[in-house]
């Protein structure tokens, strides 16, 4: 599998027409595995596609959520009645195709368009966009005229822009390659210039990516440089004094940002999180202007970490109450200076940024504003001790930093690690199964695991992750004859299935029923030597809530 | 008539079970697939076409064939075989006592592929048919779409000097892929399933384009854009090693929903099956005017619920056909042993 060639021959040249060949192009990315033939693909699109197409198509891709502005409920209703279907029988293709705009398409039989839909994608965009103002009789006439032009593939594609959940197997990385051959920009410049807040609608994309335009959008955020686990041994790196150490925080991945005498808090996933944490305004007000930082969002007290559980009371909440800012305060733990006096410090050696920020974050002299200690790593051995101490200092592991290093974009091997503790794990049964979604669909891949508490079984964490495919086949195939019941998509099995499941943490929660809640539970290995007459109880969850709580 | 018992399906008064699980001392087989076509029975009856791949897959046995519409009787019981389209030599059986009807479809689809015969709608009480794609998402396009969509890519990727694979059930599909491939003859290659499957027909006097086991000693320059059919991803196969660039395509009907197609191993996936669409389950159904219908392997629950609702009285039966709720439609692990 090499030789990735640009043009797909299975695409004869013609006139663009925006969103048939936004349709064309998705539809042709996915009919390979190989990631330089979708950059290729990509990018010649991207060098044709008209600005505002282009736009669309950058915002969908880096994860611009559209707006849903057609209810599920109202889509389903409609196509039960144009295609005279029970609505039973569309919830059963639902569950077996696991994605409702693609559900939707493969069940309408508008006759096949001699002509498919024309008019470029902004136009599409503009029309799309009315579409949640209008009356539902309006509404419906109009998709189902959409529909009645369009390639069933088309189909798909608008009915992931009306259900307003565009997701498609294009990672950001593979778009910000693709736009950086379109346009013959380094990837990391490319990935700066296209974050932040910018709305396909009303942006110039050629001049987003112009030199010198970073000045127009005060709030533009740097992508964030992320670091893989650490698999290797540890002299494997090389030696202690080119590295620098420190703890792994467990809150939110966050960028604060000073300029223009404006403040922005960004999270990792590219969404302005600013007014959620009223207290961070008075020592952002204090940085000095065209300052980015890096750094962790915690639960904090007097500079103090508290556990992941006291923030969750914080995140998804827009106002936050008197109340809240007094139990779950909120801090942030800085490690990484991007942006000093308005210039790019991204470049520079990591010491230097690091010599910054420690004088930032004195003269800010702000309580819950803190920098990331640096841990004393003389050798390797007592990094290793340092890292089995950690969830005693409220940290998940170790960060592991070459100090000359660069802070580049995406997540990349070499230069940062991540060295977590050891999940703690218990053994459990599997009780229910539910299909999964996307690739997944029409297999049994999201679980559910109970412990035993007596002679009763106690359910305590969801997982989908950690099976090789061969095993989700298994573990499909068992589900399917051991049926006990089936409420909608859940299935439940008989317990028989023993797993071990690691978590990252363990808190005390009201709302579950085994009266704990779990961090990233996930499965780690299958226990086929194991009966469910083995598994853990509630008893050794408590016993490991009890251990995190000292 | 017929009893739903744990070896299979049982006529009691004819003493013949259809297509039955466990060894039985007379079986009537509609089709080769080994869930249909199980070793161990005391007799066999199946159609004269089945007869050859019968042979390459059990052995000697105790072989007994018929013609299309041909009546054999079994102790006052009428027993005879029509298409049922599903692959070569596929058979619904007809069966018929005491002046009542039961057709048990076997496998079928409604398409006339060209190699399997028409599949024919005969009149009875009673219909005993599969659902492996009841569901309404499930709708194929004419075979010779999809046949001029798998030339052209191989076309696109001869072009691009790369190969092509199909990955298709070796018996069934590939001989319906490999004719469609006709053009391509001299560049076919094929998994050693597969080619099992072309001698045994190859000898009953079929005549297909000529296909041929790749090695180390094919030619380069043939190699390099040839047309490969396998019932497995060729991933971890040797085959693998000589073949150079290439893309692959699933070929199934599960390949009709985008999870599936992203799931496997395969770069793209067309649609075609061996299988009765949505709307040729519902078509047959009708066309056998039958007042009582039994749903066997599949989505039962769905299409029993549904032909109960429009006024056929339906129920769902439990079989080992098909091996699951969603056959799987090949037989992969029998076929992974060539893996070397």
């Amino acid at each position: 599998m090499t030789n990735a060639q640009p043009n797909n021959p299975n695409v004869p040249l013609r006139r663009r027409t925006g969103f048939r060949d936004f349709a064309q192009l998705l539809h042709q990315i996915g009919e390979t595995r190989e990631t330089s033939a979708k950059v290729e693909w990509l990018a010649a699109y991207l060098k044709e596609a008209p600005p505002s197409d282009k736009a669309w198509t950058l915002g969908l891709f880096t994860g611009r959520r559209l707006r849903r502005m057609v209810g599920t409920r109202q889509l389903t209703a409609w196509l039960a009645e144009w295609e005279e279907m029970p609505e039973w029988l569309f919830e059963e293709c639902y569950h077996q195709v696991g994605d409702l705009a693609e559900t939707l398409a493969l069940l309408d039989r508008s006759p096949a368009p001699q002509e498919g839909m024309e008019g470029d994608l902004a136009d599409q965009m503009r029309m799309l966009s009315s579409l949640s103002s209008l009356e539902d009789e309006e509404k419906k006439r109009l998709v189902k005229a959409c529909w009645s032009g369009m390639s069933a593939h088309e189909k798909f594609v608008f009915n992931k822009f009306i259900t307003g959940g565009f997701r498609v197997g294009v990672s950001a990385q593979t778009v910000i390659q693709a736009l950086a051959k379109a346009t013959g920009l380094e990837a990391s410049v490319v990935a700066h210039r296209l974050s932040g807040n910018w709305d396909p609608a009303t942006t110039d994309v050629d001049a987003l990516l112009q030199e010198g335009s970073a000045g127009q959008d005060l709030s533009r955020p740097y992508p964030f440089y992320l670091a893989y686990p650490l698999e290797a041994a540890l002299e494997s790196l090389g030696r202690p004094s080119e590295w620098h150490a420190e703890w792994k925080w467990d809150g939110i991945r966050g960028q604060v940002i000073r300029r223009g005498g404006q403040s922005f808090v960004w999270s990792r996933g590219e969404e302005l999180i600013t007014d959620r944490f009223p207290e961070f305004v008075t020592w952002m007000e204090g940085l000095p202007d065209g300052t980015v930082l890096d750094g962790e969002i915690l639960a904090m007290r007097d500079g103090r970490p508290l556990p992941f559980s006291t923030l969750q009371t914080r995140i998804g909440r827009q106002k936050v109450s008197a109340r809240q800012l007094r139990e779950a305060p909120a801090g942030f733990m800085a490690f990484d200076l991007l942006e000093v006096g308005g210039q790019d410090w991204r470049e520079r050696p990591f010491t230097a940024r690091r010599v910054a920020l420690k004088a930032l974050v004195q003269a800010a002299a702000a309580g819950n504003f803190t920098l990331s200690e640096g841990l004393d790593i003389t050798d390797w051995s007592c990094l290793a001790t340092l890292r089995a101490s950690a969830r005693e200092n409220g940290s998940e592991g170790l960060m592991l930093k070459r100090s000359n290093s660069t802070y580049q974009t995406g997540r990349r091997r070499g230069d940062w690690w991540k060295w977590k503790v050891d999940p703690m794990s218990v053994d459990a049964v599997l009780v229910y199964a539910q299909k999964g979604h996307g690739r997944r669909s029409n297999l049994y891949t999201d679980y559910t695991f109970a412990v035993r508490d007596g002679e009763r079984l106690v359910v305590f964490a969801k997982a989908y992750s950690g099976l090789t495919d061969a095993e989700i086949s298994t573990v499909d195939t068992f589900v399917k004859r051991h049926s006990l019941e089936k409420f909608g998509p859940v299935r439940t099995v008989t317990p028989e299935l023993v797993f071990e499941i690691g978590f990252e943490g363990i808190s005390e929660s009201k709302r579950h029923k085994s009266g704990v809640a779990v961090r990233f539970p996930r499965i780690l290995r299958w226990r086929t030597d194991k009966k469910p007459a083995d598994i853990d109880t509630l008893d050794s969850l408590q016993a490991l809530l009890r251990r995190t709580q000292v | 008539m017929i009893r739903f018992t744990d070896n299979g399906l049982y006529c009691e008064a004819g003493d013949f079970h259809i297509d039955p699980w466990r060894p039985v001392p007379a079986a009537v087989v509609t089709h080769a697939h080994s869930d249909h076509a199980r070793p161990g029975h005391g007799h066999y009856l199946c159609h004269e076409q089945s007869l050859p791949v019968m042979r390459a897959r059990l052995g000697p046995q105790q072989f007994q064939t018929a013609g299309w519409g041909e009546t054999v009787m079994r102790n006052g019981v009428r027993v005879s075989l029509h298409p049922a389209g599903h692959i070569i030599g596929s058979a619904q059986v007809r069966v018929e006592y005491q002046g009542e009807v039961w057709v048990v479809s076997g496998d079928y689809k409604t398409e006339d592929d060209g190699l399997s015969g028409a599949f024919e709608p005969i009149r009875c009480n009673v219909f005993v048919t599969e659902s492996t794609f009841g569901l309404p998402v499930y709708r194929w396009r004419p075979q010779e779409e999809i046949f001029d969509e798998m030339r052209t890519w191989v076309e696109a990727n001869r072009r691009e000097g790369r190969s092509s694979i199909f990955q298709a059930y070796s018996l069934g599909k590939a001989q319906r892929i490999i004719e469609a491939l006709r053009p391509y003859e001299g560049l076919l290659f094929a998994h050693g399933a597969v080619l099992n499957m072309q001698q045994a027909l190859t000898e009953a006097g079929w005549d297909f384009p000529r296909v041929e086991r790749l090695t180390e000693h094919t030619a380069m320059n043939i190699r390099k854009g040839c047309v490969f059919i396998t019932p497995v991803p060729v991933g971890g196969l040797r085959v693998e090693r000589w073949m150079g660039p290439n893309r692959s395509a699933a070929c199934s009907g599960w390949m009709q929903v985008r999870g599936n197609r992203r799931r496997g191993e395969a770069d793209k996936g067309f649609v075609l099956s061996d299988h009765a669409d949505w709307d040729g389950l519902l078509a047959a159904v009708r066309a056998t005017g039958a007042q009582k219908v039994f749903v066997t392997h599949g989505f039962q629950s769905a299409f029993s619920r549904y032909l109960s609702e429009n006024g056929v009285e339906a129920g769902e039966v439990r079989t080992q056909y098909g091996g699951d709720e969603e056959d799987r439609e090949d037989d992969a692990v029998e076929e992974k042993q060539e893996k070397t």
